[in-house]
């Protein structure tokens, strides 16, 4: 066996994050967002990171308004459904932060690159855009072949990438399913791997169906269990997203007072994620976000 | 037969924006009105779109509840293919999907697509969201259609940041930069549609909604607005459009207004 990398939320980002790191998250667009890691960085009050991701939901704008960012190279910060995000939008404007601004593909191939371990991807997209022109980190040149002029993405390094996954062993290896954005590329690309998972199960479990192993498990760092990790985001076999607390951030973000009375109450205001969900999501709202319609695979047969 | 039924300006622009989808078309499917005017023309007459969604989804079918995110877990069950954004993009980058549906905060008119920063008159700056897709969308698809609210300040001479090219500076520009294909097709807006001049490639109003007068759309544009010989009037969204999009967007969250 293995020695086990399961550690505490909290201890795993006293370790993994220090201030100044470049943390890839968000990594699923919409889906299986690690909320509960952002939340206990904040409440540990980590500084000037660089935040990395493709379409952010509201997690960038959470840790950009506490404090806990210097920089965003992203595609996109916001809230999904109700548009633009207020702490990125007060934060951008009043240069509080630097941006770099990326496509989801842009992003996608930065993250690419490093986990192929070259310094840049060549691609066709972006050309004639101001993304191109602004971003220090994507130029254009010659293919060496045809002549024919291209983009060119440099590669980003994380220092850590943080994923929220279903199941996990102790040692990191994990099953995922559902849409994974950015998630490989950025896992492969980091020099660190953190997992929160929704349930901690064998080793035996996790190698009987290899095709849904997320990256080799010595690509891993740390394991955290964390369910209800994602929340308000949607875990796909686990539960639904949470719409009404989308629509309740835009109005408890509006003005930097209401957001720090949201911080004071649903971050710093409880210890962890078990008590976030039973103190300010409570029992009913779970139920109802729980997965109704489910849906089974048919296993397949990887014997000899 | 016609027969009048109550709508709103967004039905309108959803029912205006599944009528650009052909059958057999691969559609790369964004939030919103384009998400809803794709599932429109699914259930009617392009039966065989397949959607793509940058999550790296691929359906072949509607989802089986409505979905305000295309992350919604109903529409992961039972789609035709779930990978990676990077997927996705690469199947835009072959060249493989035939249309595209974007919005912006402003747009100009070549139909350069702005959702990154404006500066007003005073030069303050407002910061947006970014790309997301969007930019990739607008390089890379077989063409784009955009659908926004035909506003004056929105309707710009020069877009403040291009997120996503459209005709750049009109004429041979996006061959002139290296863009494979595409360009915008299409704009649908709360007054009208509008196209592209072939050769100058800049936009031409072609239909006007029911009960907007052309003033009205002269009068929100910031441009001296080029207007079709043949200009038309959108036809209103039949019953049947209505009663599907009353079941894709129930509590009217996004055509309601």
């Amino acid at each position: 066996m293995p020695p086990s990398k399961l550690l505490s939320l909290s201890e795993a980002v006293q370790r993994f994050v220090p201030d100044g790191s470049a943390v890839a998250l968000g990594l699923s667009l919409e889906t299986a967002i690690p909320f509960a890691f952002g939340h206990e960085v904040i409440r540990q009050n980590k500084r000037n990171l660089t935040l990395i991701g493709p379409i952010s939901d509201i997690l960038f704008d959470q840790l950009i308004g506490a404090g806990c960012a210097e920089k965003v190279r992203a595609a996109w910060v916001g809230n999904v459904i109700t548009g633009i995000g207020y702490n990125y939008q007060r934060a951008a404007e009043s240069r509080s932060i630097t941006v770099e601004h990326h496509s989801n593909f842009t992003i996608s191939l930065a993250l690419k690159a490093a986990a192929m371990g070259v310094t840049f991807l060549p691609s066709l997209t972006a050309l004639g855009s101001d993304i191109l022109n602004e971003n220090p980190s994507i130029t254009t040149m010659s293919c060496p072949f045809t002549g024919k002029r291209l983009s060119a993405v440099a590669a980003i390094r994380p220092d850590v990438a943080v994923v929220q996954v279903q199941r996990s062993d102790t040692s990191g290896n994990a099953h995922v399913w559902g849409c994974l954005g950015i998630t490989r590329e950025a896992c492969m690309a980091a020099e660190k791997v953190l997992l929160l998972a929704e349930e901690i199960v064998s080793s035996d479990m996790i190698f009987r169906d290899p095709n849904r192993v997320l990256v080799p498990g010595f690509r891993v760092s740390a394991v955290a269990h964390v369910p209800w990790g994602a929340h308000p985001s949607p875990m796909p076999g686990y539960y639904n997203r949470d719409h009404e607390e989308f629509l309740r951030y835009k109005n408890r973000s509006k003005r930097p007072e209401d957001f720090e009375a949201w911080l004071k109450s649903d971050v710093h205001g409880v210890p962890d994620r078990d008590v976030y969900m039973r103190r300010c999501i409570g029992e009913e709202r779970m139920q109802a976000l729980a997965i109704r319609n489910h849906s089974i695979a048919e296993g397949v047969d990887y014997g000899y | 037969m016609a027969i009048d039924v109550p709508y709103t300006r967004s039905q309108l622009m959803v029912a205006a924006a599944a009528r650009e989808i052909m059958d057999h078309e691969v559609i790369f499917v964004g939030m919103r009105l384009p998400l809803l005017g794709f599932l429109l023309a699914k259930s009617l007459h392009a039966p065989n779109a397949v959607g793509v969604y940058e999550l790296g989804i691929v359906r072949d079918s509607v989802a089986p509840e409505p979905i305000l995110t295309m992350g919604d877990l109903p529409n992961l069950y039972r789609s035709a293919w779930l990978a990676d954004t990077f997927d996705a993009m690469c199947l835009l980058q072959q060249g493989l999907v035939s249309a595209s549906f974007i919005g912006g905060a402003q747009v100009d008119r070549f139909g350069n697509l702005n959702t990154t920063r404006t500066f007003d008159a005073e030069g303050r700056m407002a910061s947006l969201p970014g790309s997301g897709g969007a930019c990739d969308l607008a390089c890379l698809a077989q063409r784009h259609i955009i659908v926004m609210s035909h506003e004056r300040r929105r309707f710009v001479e020069r877009v403040d940041y291009i997120t996503s090219p459209g005709w750049g500076e009109g004429g041979t520009w996006r061959n002139d930069v290296g863009l494979p294909r595409g360009g915008p097709s299409t704009v649908i807006t709360t007054l009208g549609v509008l196209r592209f001049d072939p050769e100058t490639r800049e936009m031409l109003l072609t239909s006007i909604h029911p009960g907007v007068r052309l003033e009205d759309v002269l009068a929100q544009t910031g441009w001296d607005l080029s207007v079709s010989p043949e200009l038309s009037e959108t036809p209103a969204p039949s019953a049947e459009e209505i009663a599907l999009l009353k079941r894709f967007d129930p509590k009217g969250y996004w055509t309601g207004k």
